[in-house]
């Protein structure tokens, strides 16, 4: 621990958080067409914490963060992003809004025609009136923090994908966000990759003070990242808490998941007719 | 068009977002469901998704000329826009250009020729190229070389996810992107048509002057006094801008509209050369109706 510095500290007590979780879902139904993908669903994200939303392929993980992020609109109930209603907005709130926001998308969604540099320079440049040498100076902080200061000059077809996705979250936090949400970060990543993006999501979490919701699929980083984990599946929520409170739920679909089983609750065979109609009694033809 | 419609009806429901962030105002109709053009209730719904459909790309047009008026004031953007539209295309304009002027001026110098008249081919050349085919072609071969360019370009964008990213980044995609491009087109447009005139004229000079022995004098004096600013340039001026906003238009929405797999940007990418090659020409009969009953 440093040594304190009292003006620094003081100000950060008197300027405590807000009482309400940095984003909330109430109540939150939504669907594509006749499909269903989230049912009442109900959770909080603590502010300063790192949320896991973990769950099934298809259970509407990438949904939550579209929602969150306004790109898509709950059918019914609120999603309060910082107390506010994100369904509530129009376009200028949503846009003010989502400069609080950083995202991270599962393959990064770097612009193809953009050095490594403007990639990150974009959301200043577009945002802020800084000259371009103040620019300079923050953007190379930021790759600098993600550790490819030295591949500012590349194109993003010359980085490999986990570098790709260190850019993108370079570039996520250039605007030094509040939120930033991870789509499946470590998906397709080699094991030295993914063990480097996880620690960056959680050594960005703490230095920066943000507030992240990371989607994903593998077990054993996610947890070990995690302050709060929250199962998906069939359009609820199956469990939620710390991540040794998952690993010790009694519910078989957490079960069933936490132990990667094929079939449970969540159903190895997409829904379908029974077998004698597709097969007959009798067998198929001879 | 009745292809995409299909898929988009018959598909899985969509995965992706609506960059607009918007409703398409037309639902998807059950998986699997199959139309029929005897069924009302389909012929309803395919009614309804083809109104949708016009309203909203009327929609994207006028944020497009609204806001994206905005983007002028970066003309930074435009500017490399017109760079990429207009330069890449030029050599295909002018080589073109060079050919159609070589044919007029050796069909039009048989069928004068004919009636003892072959002085007047400059005259002729010029009205054929300034008022009919240096816009029309020039907006042909733009549709064929910029316009499929700019529907993959948006298309691959959007399959990328990197208008998503950008409208996460709180930037407008329409703006930061689309807009560019359309005022690019629309500024390009009217200028190629004119290379290729111009272009077309010197062919059909070289053929008719050069190689028939046409008199020089007859050939550009014919032009110059039978070729009027206004009614002959100025008509040929005001084709190539409505096609500019249509060639542009009609591939920045097939490719922001594009599903996002390569199936759907290539689809996509068709339906760019078919509707705007087809609106070109139908515009360019109704445009000319107009312009001789002025």
């Amino acid at each position: 621990m440093p040594e304190k510095v009292p003006g620094f500290f003081i100000e950060m007590e008197s300027a405590a958080p807000p009482p309400h979780p940095f984003v909330e879902f109430r109540d939150v139904s939504f669907g594509y067409g006749a499909r269903a993908i989230l049912g009442g669903v109900s959770f909080a994200v603590p502010r300063g914490k790192v949320t896991a939303l973990m769950g099934a392929s298809g259970g509407g993980k990438t949904t939550v963060l579209r929602l969150i992020g306004g790109q898509q609109r709950a059918q019914r109930g609120e999603v309060l992003f910082d107390g506010q209603d994100v369904g509530r907005f129009d376009a200028a709130g949503l846009y003010k809004a989502r400069r609080r926001m950083g995202m991270l998308f599962q393959f990064g969604a770097l612009f193809t025609d953009m050095s490594v540099f403007d990639n990150v320079a974009f959301p200043l440049r577009e945002h802020t009136q800084l000259s371009e040498a103040l620019v300079r100076d923050i953007v190379l902080m930021k790759l600098d923090a993600v550790g490819l200061r030295g591949a500012r000059d590349l194109m993003p077809s010359e980085v490999s994908g986990g570098m790709a996705r260190r850019v993108a979250l370079a570039r996520a936090i250039a605007l030094d966000p509040d939120l930033v949400m991870y789509d499946e970060p470590f998906a397709g990543l080699d094991p030295i990759s993914l063990g480097t993006a996880a620690r960056l999501i959680r050594q960005l979490n703490d230095t920066l003070g943000l507030t992240s919701i990371v989607v994903s699929h593998d077990l054993e980083e996610t947890f070990r990242i995690a302050d709060h984990v929250i199962i998906l599946a069939n359009g609820g929520i199956a469990a939620q808490g710390t991540p040794a409170e998952v690993r010790e739920s009694a519910d078989p679909l957490v079960h069933q998941f936490v132990n990667a089983l094929p079939d449970g609750p969540v159903h190895f065979h997409y829904p379908v007719v029974g077998i004698e109609e597709d097969f007959g009694n009798g067998g198929g033809q001879a | 068009m009745e292809e995409g419609r299909h898929e988009r009806s018959d598909g899985p429901p969509p995965a992706s977002e609506d960059p607009l962030g918007g409703q398409r105002g037309h639902e998807v109709p059950s998986v699997g469901a199959a139309m029929s053009w005897w069924n009302p209730a389909d012929i309803g719904f395919a009614v309804r998704s083809k109104l949708a459909d016009l309203g909203y790309g009327a929609k994207l047009f006028l944020r497009l000329l609204v806001r994206g008026a905005r983007s002028l004031q970066r003309f930074g953007l435009v500017r490399d826009q017109i760079h990429f539209l207009g330069n890449y295309s030029l050599a295909i304009i002018a080589v073109s250009g060079l050919f159609v002027g070589f044919v007029l001026g050796l069909q039009m110098y048989y069928a004068l020729q004919r009636y003892g008249s072959s002085e007047a081919l400059g005259l002729l050349v010029a009205l054929s190229l300034v008022r009919e085919l240096g816009p029309v072609v020039a907006a042909l071969l733009f549709t064929g070389r910029a316009g499929t360019s700019l529907t993959a370009e948006i298309g691959l964008m959007k399959a990328g996810e990197q208008l998503s990213a950008m409208e996460m980044m709180a930037v407008d995609p329409v703006q930061r992107i689309l807009a560019p491009r359309f005022w690019a087109g629309v500024i390009t447009m009217p200028l190629l048509a004119a290379v290729f005139s111009a272009v077309g004229i010197m062919g059909g000079y070289v053929v008719g002057v050069l190689m028939l022995g046409v008199d020089p004098g007859a050939f550009w004096g014919q032009m110059q006094g039978g070729v009027d600013v206004w009614r002959d340039v100025g008509n040929g001026v005001i084709k190539s801008i409505v096609f500019g906003f249509t060639v542009t238009f009609i591939a920045l929405l097939q490719g922001y509209e594009a599903q996002p797999t390569p199936e759907g940007v290539s689809r996509a990418t068709t339906r760019t050369v078919v509707m705007a090659s087809l609106s070109v020409l139908g515009l360019d009969f109704l445009l000319t109706a107009m312009m001789f009953s002025i």
